[in-house]
């Protein structure tokens, strides 16, 4: 098991959002948390990158109790982040961006700037613009790679095809499951976007008010009106 | 007004505005805190500087003593006070306004209203039919030397990538692994080194009291107000249009004039140009990549 959370509890000031939230993920896996708009699944990932605090309950990665790690410790230790509404940094350079994901996952290597060229062959002929010039689908694109130059061992993505059009939906679903393929890098994404909860995910949690309501496998997530139970009101 | 005064004028102009201005434009315009207690970390500069030089060291490593020195302090002030104020940059006003008031008489207490102070020294020269003092000379290019490791400082070290992406966005720089507060008490003590640095250049040329900072106080505000927030491009295109202003009106006029023509370019800045110089550079360079 790479990553476990046990009964962790979290929010903003006293207002609690996230209720006893249980998840394994094993090594290699493809994992979604699925939910509609303002369930708490950003808090939970965000309290996952120590972005905000667990008030109750712990988080274990890769065998080591991280509850009271750092943020910065916990990038460091190989948790790559994107983050809802993908976050580049608007007036870095794209290159400048993606060398930001150094620091992720101190004790491997860093992937070269040319393998992540590869998979997203748009970002290198931009590689000297700033990042807040480019479309939805590009910055995408460019949170994913700056996650991925650290070589996390855990990629954690928050909305990846939020606001990005179909077609690039597709895509990044596509190279997302060939750097599982190859790399056996485990993935952890949260969504609301059928196609790419079906096209990616190997497993789901479903949550509702900040609680797990259910687990779904693979074939249970074919099935349409199943998911789109727990995405509808 | 001949062309070698106006020249002169210029020159000293030029490199007081910019290294008046470039200690508080890293800390403004890196953190968004508002440095009232700037002037006197130009005077602890010069103090320093001032002290060393007359227990014999060479005037140089004195000043390099003066930069490292207000380096050293100011990183100990962000990690005591300024780091609890990150993103409230109207408290930062206050805050270092009684840091300033601290120093400033707790100077006095220690050294008493003025110290003896160093000459000036390498001489003149003449050319053109004009004299020009050497020192101020070598100011001149110091002052472009230090835009210039601001330079190499913020766009050339992996330092200043994540110095510049956290002042971004902290939460996602912090979570690509960078220890933020870390970032901060660098950039501080950078912009701190800088203020002590020109406390340290300008100790030979002025009188050293506890009030030595209060003469560059006016002219670094505005600098930065003028040049806005990027502490590169604000700062180097301020210091030149204000210096040209500057030494214009102090060759006709007087240093009187020179001073007012100073302040109603700030007033006219903040009217048309809310953002300062570096804003309107910025905007263009982001529509000519957009087309
Ligand atoms: N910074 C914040 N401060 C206070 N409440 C917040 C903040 N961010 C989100 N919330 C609240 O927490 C709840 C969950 O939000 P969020 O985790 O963003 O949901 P989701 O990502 O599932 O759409 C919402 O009710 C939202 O209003
Ligand atoms: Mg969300």
């Amino acid at each position: 098991m790479i990553l476990n959370t046990e009964g962790v509890f979290s929010g903003y000031g006293k207002v609690e959002v996230v209720k006893d939230f249980n998840i394994q993920i094993n090594e290699g896996e493809i994992v979604s948390i699925i939910g509609r708009n303002g369930v708490g699944k950003s808090t939970f990932i965000k309290t996952l990158m120590g972005l905000l605090k667990t008030n109750k309950g712990s988080i274990t990665f890769k065998n080591q109790n991280i509850t009271n790690v750092k943020a910065f410790d916990r990038a460091r230790g190989g948790i790559g982040y994107v983050p809802q509404g993908h976050g580049v940094f608007p007036t870095l350079t794209v290159e400048e961006n993606l060398l930001m994901g150094k620091l992720i996952n101190l004790q491997k290597e860093n992937l070269k700037l040319e393998l992540v060229y590869n998979y997203f062959p748009k970002l290198k002929e931009r590689r000297k613009q700033k990042a807040g010039t480019l479309s939805g689908g590009e910055q995408a694109a460019l949170a994913i790679g700056r996650a991925l130059v650290g070589n996390p061992d855990l990629l954690i993505l928050d909305e990846p095809s939020e606001g990005i059009q179909p077609s690039i939906v597709n895509q990044i679903s596509k190279i997302v499951n060939q750097i599982n393929h190859e790399t056996g890098l485990t993935v952890l994404f949260v969504e609301q976007n059928m196609a790419l909860i079906q096209q990616l995910s190997q497993r789901c949690y479903a949550m509702d008010k900040g609680m797990i309501k259910g687990e779904i496998n693979q074939e249970a997530l074919q099935d349409y009106d199943v998911l789109k139970s727990y995405l509808t009101v | 007004m001949s062309l070698s005064s106006l020249m002169n004028q210029f020159i000293n102009d030029f490199s007081f505005l910019i290294l008046a201005a470039i200690g508080l434009a890293v800390i403004f315009g890196m953190m968004k805190i508002i440095n009232l207690a700037h002037g006197e970390f130009i005077m602890l500069g010069a103090y320093i500087t001032t002290l060393s030089a007359q227990a014999g060291v060479p005037l140089i490593i004195s000043i390099v003593f003066g930069a490292i020195g207000v380096g050293i302090m100011g990183y100990l002030i962000d990690r005591l006070i300024i780091c609890r104020l990150y993103g409230r940059t109207l408290d930062s006003v206050v805050v270092t306004w009684g840091i300033s008031m601290v120093i400033q008489q707790g100077m006095l207490i220690i050294f008493g209203p003025s110290l003896q102070g160093v000459s000036t020294p390498l001489g003149s020269v003449s050319f053109a039919g004009s004299t020009y003092s050497v020192y101020r000379i070598l100011l001149f290019a110091i002052s472009i030397g230090a835009l210039f490791l601001l330079y190499l400082i913020f766009m050339k070290t992996k330092f200043g990538l994540y110095s510049r992406a956290t002042m971004q966005n902290q939460e996602i720089a912090r979570s690509m692994g960078v220890n933020t507060n870390r970032i901060y008490s660098m950039t501080f003590s950078i912009g701190a080194a800088f203020a002590g640095l020109t406390g340290g250049l300008y100790a030979p040329t002025m009188a050293i009291s506890p009030t030595f900072g209060t003469g560059f106080l006016m002219q670094s505000f505005v600098t930065v107000i003028v040049g806005g927030a990027n502490p590169l491009i604000g700062t180097s295109l301020s210091g030149g249009v204000l210096g040209i202003v500057n030494s214009i009106l102090d060759t006709t006029w007087g240093t009187f004039f020179g001073e007012i023509g100073l302040l109603i370019c700030a007033i006219l800045v903040i009217r048309l140009l809310p953002l300062g110089f570096s804003g309107v550079v910025e905007k263009w360079f982001v529509r000519k990549r957009r087309m």
